[in-house]
């Protein structure tokens, strides 16, 4: 891969959020360390799945790189500028390029608004089209996202889970953005509805060259729709490798036990499988563990792992795992 | 075959709503025997929870009723019992856990309170008996230092220790019957993982039977022997849980099956996605509920609604097209 392919490079990225205490003069009493030291490349035209279990840091994650929430540290280069350093002006024709698909398709729409003006609100406040222009475009986007145009006028409490996430698709395909983030966007909706919805991402994929980071929990999904996978555990990225790899060679113990963690739906595969059941729940965020953060449920930590945090390194070409003993799954 | 512990015919739920009735159980017959496992799967607002609330009768009522049918436990049924000896059978013979953990444990009370009640209430024990019980149970469910956790409030517990917490409560009477309405949907797969694990263990141990209700395909394919799939408030089809994943034979259980991407898929391919909307239930349905998304419905579908039908042993099925010649059965 050349450089000029890298779309998004995420360098060092650390995000903490301060717990205070009092009311006046508030003081620092500790932080909640929910994105600690992240580093990946996202390629033009590629689909990065960003995996993790509740609490990881995996929507802090592309809310960070959106610079919504500013990082404590680290920075983000989209199409080489670093986002980090932008303010006003700069920052919002940036923000142009890279949109946001929701988790809750009842929460981020605006009730009182119409479907057409929830649409068109990003080429108003970017300036890019007239009133007529902006009419066209959203029945173009609604046709885009497979709803009839003549919903325009509608409100969004006349949508089901399905056709709202549509609606929001076609809100974050206003601007023509190269980067979409995706955070978990068919958690909220039913088996049938998600296929319909991760069907029509990957088409836009294919028809506009889109890059998706996709975030969410569900393994299987983030599998059928990723090129590369990175997993985060307790803000920090574990192992990050092409799908195949991941999913058929995972080097980091934490991968391993998740993905024997999935349910399969096939009795005879499901019987077949060795289960790695992890013991015990995720730490607190505010205290995480020293040196490894996954030791303290780890089936085979040592006592460097709470010495030493593990290296993030790249332990065959392109597969990179933060494990101190990767070289024995190898 | 094990005795029948379980037997409901003709189920029929409705809600009468400002809006209309909702049709929510149109006539549901299955059964559990003896030490069985069941896995119900359906999307939501397909009745797979309100048949469940029905049996144990805990519908609202108004607005809903249960207009029809009965369901035989022990030689009574279940629908026609009175308040006070329907109570009697929730908790101690048939009791529930529920999806969220959060919101069926009381925060203002200590787990220790909640886990004595039913204990003192249906068997009968004396605070100090019910307290050393309710220890002895939150050690079962894998709880560390179970009786010095007595004490703590609910919101001290992590989301899988709360669902632990449900299940030993659940367990306190030794009931026939468990219900499992969505017990690991609000957990992460890891400690979804370890509930499963869980429920198997203590299912071998105390030899309940269960129905384990949810929308997840795969988790029932690890847990159930049987599965039964509703739609639009009916159940549409029914098989032991090897027969169904491998010979599926209504068009909604082989979209539902395809729609599924696996942890273990080799290729890339597209989903196979299900068109259209679940129906509305404001009717009660005089074709068949899936007809609308049904690429295989012929002129009959939408005429007439299939007979639940016996096709192979313990194999039965609502629908009227061979989806293997695409013709009429």
């Amino acid at each position: 891969m050349t450089a000029n392919n890298v779309l998004l490079s995420v360098d060092n990225l650390v995000k903490h959020f301060p717990i205070t205490r009092g009311i006046i003069f508030q003081k620092q009493v500790a932080a909640v360390h929910a994105v600690d030291d992240i580093s990946f490349d996202i390629h033009r035209g590629e689909t990065l799945g960003l995996v993790g279990e509740s609490g990881c840091g995996k929507s802090t994650t592309g809310r960070t790189i959106l610079q919504l929430y500013r990082p404590t540290a680290g920075s983000v280069v989209f199409d080489g500028v670093d986002l980090v350093a932008l303010r006003g002006e700069d920052l919002r024709k940036m923000r142009r390029k890279m949109q946001m698909i929701f988790q809750d398709p009842y929460a981020s729409l605006n009730p009182r608004m119409t479907v057409g003006e929830i649409i068109g609100e990003p080429l108003v406040v970017h300036k890019v089209a007239h009133q007529k222009e902006i009419n066209e475009r959203v029945e173009h986007l609604l046709e885009l996202v497979g709803l009839n145009p003549a919903f325009a006028n509608r409100y969004p409490h006349e949508f089901s889970g399905g056709q709202r996430q549509r609606i929001g698709v076609a809100r974050a395909l206003s601007l023509q953005p190269s980067l979409i983030i995706c955070d978990e966007p068919i958690s909220a909706l039913d088996v049938s509805i998600q296929a319909q919805v991760v069907n029509l991402l990957e088409d836009l994929q294919n028809q506009f060259n889109l890059t998706y980071l996709f975030v969410a929990h569900d393994l299987s999904m983030v599998r059928h729709i990723s090129d590369r996978v990175a997993v985060m555990y307790l803000g920090v990225i574990v192992e990050l490798a092409s799908r195949d790899e991941v999913y058929y060679h995972p080097l980091h113990p934490y991968t391993q036990a998740l993905l024997s963690a999935v349910p399969i739906p096939d009795p005879v595969a499901d019987a077949k499988r060795q289960r790695v059941i992890l013991q015990g729940d995720v730490p607190s965020p505010v205290n995480p563990p020293s040196g490894c953060r996954f030791r303290t449920r780890c089936p085979i930590a040592e006592s460097m792992c709470a010495e030493t945090r593990p290296e993030f390194r790249e332990i065959e070409p392109g597969h990179f795992v933060a494990c101190h003993f990767a070289e024995r799954f190898l | 075959m094990p005795d029948l512990l379980l037997d409901v015919q003709g189920l029929e739920t409705q809600f009468k709503t400002s809006d209309g009735v909702v049709h929510a159980v149109n006539g549901v017959s299955f059964n559990l025997a003896e030490g069985e496992t069941l896995g119900m799967v359906g999307e939501s607002g397909c009745g797979k929870s309100v048949t469940m609330l029905s049996l144990l009768r805990l519908i609202p009522s108004p607005p809903g009723e249960i207009t029809a049918g009965k369901a035989i436990f022990f030689n009574q049924d279940l629908l026609k019992l009175s308040n006070e000896e329907i109570r009697y059978v929730r908790g101690a013979q048939i009791s529930m856990i529920f999806q969220d953990p959060m919101t069926s444990l009381n925060p203002v009370l200590t787990i220790g309170l909640q886990l004595e009640e039913p204990l003192m209430l249906h068997l009968g024990m004396n605070k100090k008996q019910a307290r050393a019980r309710a220890a002895e149970l939150l050690g079962m469910v894998g709880i560390p230092k179970a009786a010095d956790r007595l004490g703590d409030y609910p919101h001290q517990f992590s989301g899988g220790m709360r669902q632990r917490v449900m299940i030993a409560m659940a367990l306190s009477c030794s009931p026939q019957i468990l219900i499992a309405d969505e017990p690991t949907t609000a957990l992460d797969v890891t400690i979804q993982a370890q509930i499963v694990e869980l429920i198997k263990r203590l299912r071998d141990e105390l030899g309940m039977a269960i129905i384990w209700i949810t929308h997840d395909l795969g988790v029932v394919a690890g847990i159930a022997q049987r599965v039964v799939v509703m739609y639009g408030g009916f159940i549409i089809e029914e098989a032991p849980v090897n027969e169904l994943y491998a010979n599926p034979q209504h068009p909604y259980t082989i979209g539902l099956l395809g729609s599924l991407p696996r942890v273990d898929e080799t290729e890339r391919h597209r989903l196979f996605s299900i068109d259209g909307l679940p129906p509305t239930l404001y009717e009660k349905p005089k074709n068949c509920p899936f007809a609308p998304r049904c690429k295989w419905a012929v002129e009959r579908c939408w005429n007439e609604n299939p007979p639940f039908v016996e096709i192979d042993t313990g194999h039965r099925l609502a629908c009227w097209v061979d989806v293997k010649t695409g013709r009429e059965r």
